[in-house]
């Protein structure tokens, strides 16, 4: 278990000896306060909440989580430090986890700094700072959903650019599946099970209640299996494919 | 427990290449085992599975009696690893990247500092202790790798050509750092030098094409070599064809040979054997005096050439 925490640590330290970390932290706040004003008509809504912020989570998770996640096992691969890694002390699992938490703690990090729309809000209004947490949980867990969708992906390849642009499909797909306009297509000729299905595996679906304040446990459980899930194939792929 | 690594029918094939091809061997607690072959020959493949980082296709590996398919854990707390290439994590400094290696190792508080420092002074490395890696020269990372294997004072050590890219005297210092650790540990050590075989190998074993070609110590390969007790000899103001046809008269004597540049000429022995006495005596019995007269060691170039080309398999068959 301790060694969880110690890749955890390595992984999470890694982010930061390089620009990329700066880098993706500005970005996302840039891109999440512009879309949050400009796209989430932030201030003509007249309420004070933070929905149009997170309403664009999950579209700016599919463009920048792919980012962080491509890394996680290609650049390994890539540079043999796999073989460094795997022949320690270590089951695959323990370097999965810890991997993944680096990463989820790094997007934690980058969430938490958007803090200043919360002020905002704050001052402004006198919004529901319970719903608010909630949407930051919320937020939190579809983007640790993204990430064990991307980290076994980064798993498949050597290749950091193959890693992202196969994460980023795949993610949209994950969204796309709840999003009104593909619903409507599925809805005029499939049959409803099947469209309720398509739009249940959807982050979107899932994150909405969230991020409007409601935890219902079995968005959280979606998630957490989710991720459960995503990462246990991390295993497998990591395991079968490190030494190719 | 005297055997630390036991291997029994070790296979690997990718698709149609069997990059090692069923080999068995072991390594004793004191023994220093030299692994080598030409390129490609599977020595790299044999210490990833020994490893426990690729998984056989067939056969295993044990080490300080666990195995590696059924243990992997024990397997790899009981190792200190260099992969070939000493990869390592690019973007931290030596001192971050063994503080994690010890953390991994289970040390922590002095025990973990203690160990840190000890690696780094062992491997020459204190002096770039806090320069990230990726700036480090090739010699320095392959010696931060071998600080990482060494760093837990493990029982096995699996070395792969752990002097690749050193400099003279670096080489001489990690050859006496493996003579050091020998006395209580198993090493293998694959490498393409072979003046290391006699530096530091109490044993050699040569591999081709996934097989093991031969396995001995480093006296019994040079022993295969023709030069293996070859005399040449340069005798004062006698011509080397008149010392050639008194030589080939001997009973131990095979063949001779004229050396180039007036060097005088060189006797082969039949199968090996020991010969400067009664060369000598017969030299003198004829009232020649020697001007030079040297014994050979055994080429062992020649020998790895012999045992890993398709001609002497051939002959051999
Ligand atoms: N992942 C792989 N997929 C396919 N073939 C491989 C793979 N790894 C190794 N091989 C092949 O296995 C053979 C043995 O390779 P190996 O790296 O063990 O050789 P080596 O003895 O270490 O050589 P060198 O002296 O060059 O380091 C080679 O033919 C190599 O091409
Ligand atoms: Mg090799």
């Amino acid at each position: 278990m301790q060694n969880i925490w110690f890749i955890m640590k390595r992984e999470f330290n890694g982010y930061f000896a390089t620009p990329v970390a700066y880098v993706f932290i500005i970005i996302f706040l840039l891109l999440a306060g512009f879309s949050t004003f400009f796209v989430g008509n932030f201030f003509e809504r007249g309420e004070a909440d933070l929905y149009p912020f997170f309403s664009m989570h999950p579209w700016l998770y599919v463009l920048l989580i792919p980012a962080i996640s491509m890394r996680l096992w290609s650049e390994e691969r890539k540079t043999g430090s796999i073989e460094l890694l795997m022949t320690l002390p270590i089951s695959v699992f323990e370097a999965v986890l810890g991997k993944f938490l680096a990463a989820w703690a790094f997007t934690g990090l980058a969430l938490l700094l958007s803090f200043p729309l919360w002020i905002t809000v704050n001052y402004l209004g006198d919004p529901d700072n319970g719903v608010i947490l909630a949407g930051y949980v919320g937020s939190l867990l579809m983007a640790g959903g993204f990430l064990a969708i991307g980290g076994c992906i980064s798993a498949l390849t050597k290749n950091q650019v193959i890693a992202f642009v196969l994460s980023l499909v795949v993610s949209l797909i994950f969204v796309l599946s709840g999003y009104g306009i593909v619903l409507d297509f599925f809805s005029g000729w499939a049959p409803k099970a099947l469209v309720e299905a398509i739009s249940s595996f959807s982050f979107l679906t899932h994150f909405d209640a969230i991020s409007k304040g409601v935890i219902d446990m079995r968005d959280v459980f979606y998630f957490v299996s989710l991720i459960a899930i995503w990462l246990f194939a991390n295993a497998i792929v990591v395991n079968s494919r490190k030494a190719d | 427990m005297t055997l630390r690594i036991e291997i029994d029918n070790l296979a690997k094939h990718f698709g149609e290449i069997k990059a090692v091809d069923g080999v068995s061997f072991s390594v004793r607690k004191g023994e220093v085992l030299g692994f080598l072959g030409p390129n490609g020959a599977g020595k790299s493949t044999t210490m990833k599975m020994l490893t426990g980082f690729l998984t056989p296709t067939y056969g295993t590996a044990r080490l300080c009696g666990f195995d590696v398919l059924q243990n992997p854990i024990e397997v790899k707390k009981n190792m200190g690893y260099l992969p070939e290439g000493a990869p390592a994590y690019a973007e931290m400094t030596p001192d971050s990247f063994l503080r994690f290696i010890a953390d991994i190792r289970g040390l922590s508080g002095a025990d973990k500092l203690r160990a840190v420092a000890s690696a780094a002074e062992r491997a020459r490395i204190k002096q770039v202790m806090f320069q990230p890696i990726e700036t480090l020269s090739k010699g320095y990372k392959r010696r931060v790798g071998l600080a990482q294997a060494i760093l837990h004072n493990p029982p096995v050590l699996v070395l792969d050509e752990p002097t690749d890219g050193l400099d003279p005297n670096q080489k001489h210092e990690v050859r006496n750092l493996i003579n050091e650790m020998a006395e209580d540990k198993a090493i293998i050590i694959s490498t393409h030098i072979l003046e290391e075989v006699h530096a530091i190998c109490t044993r050699a074993l040569v591999i081709a094409n996934g097989k093991i070609k031969v396995d001995g110590t480093p006296t019994e390969l040079e022993a295969m070599s023709r030069y293996y007790n070859a005399v040449s000899v340069k005798v004062v103001g006698v011509e080397s064809e008149k010392v050639m046809a008194l030589l080939n008269g001997l009973d131990k004597v095979s063949e001779t040979e004229l050396l180039p540049l007036d060097a005088g000429c060189r006797a082969y022995p039949v199968s090996g054997q020991a010969m400067v006495a009664e060369l000598s005596q017969a030299i003198r019995s004829q009232g020649w005096e020697i001007a030079t007269l040297h014994v050979e060691q055994g080429h062992l170039d020649e020998v790895f050439r012999n045992v890993t080309t398709d001609q002497a398999m051939q002959g051999a068959a």
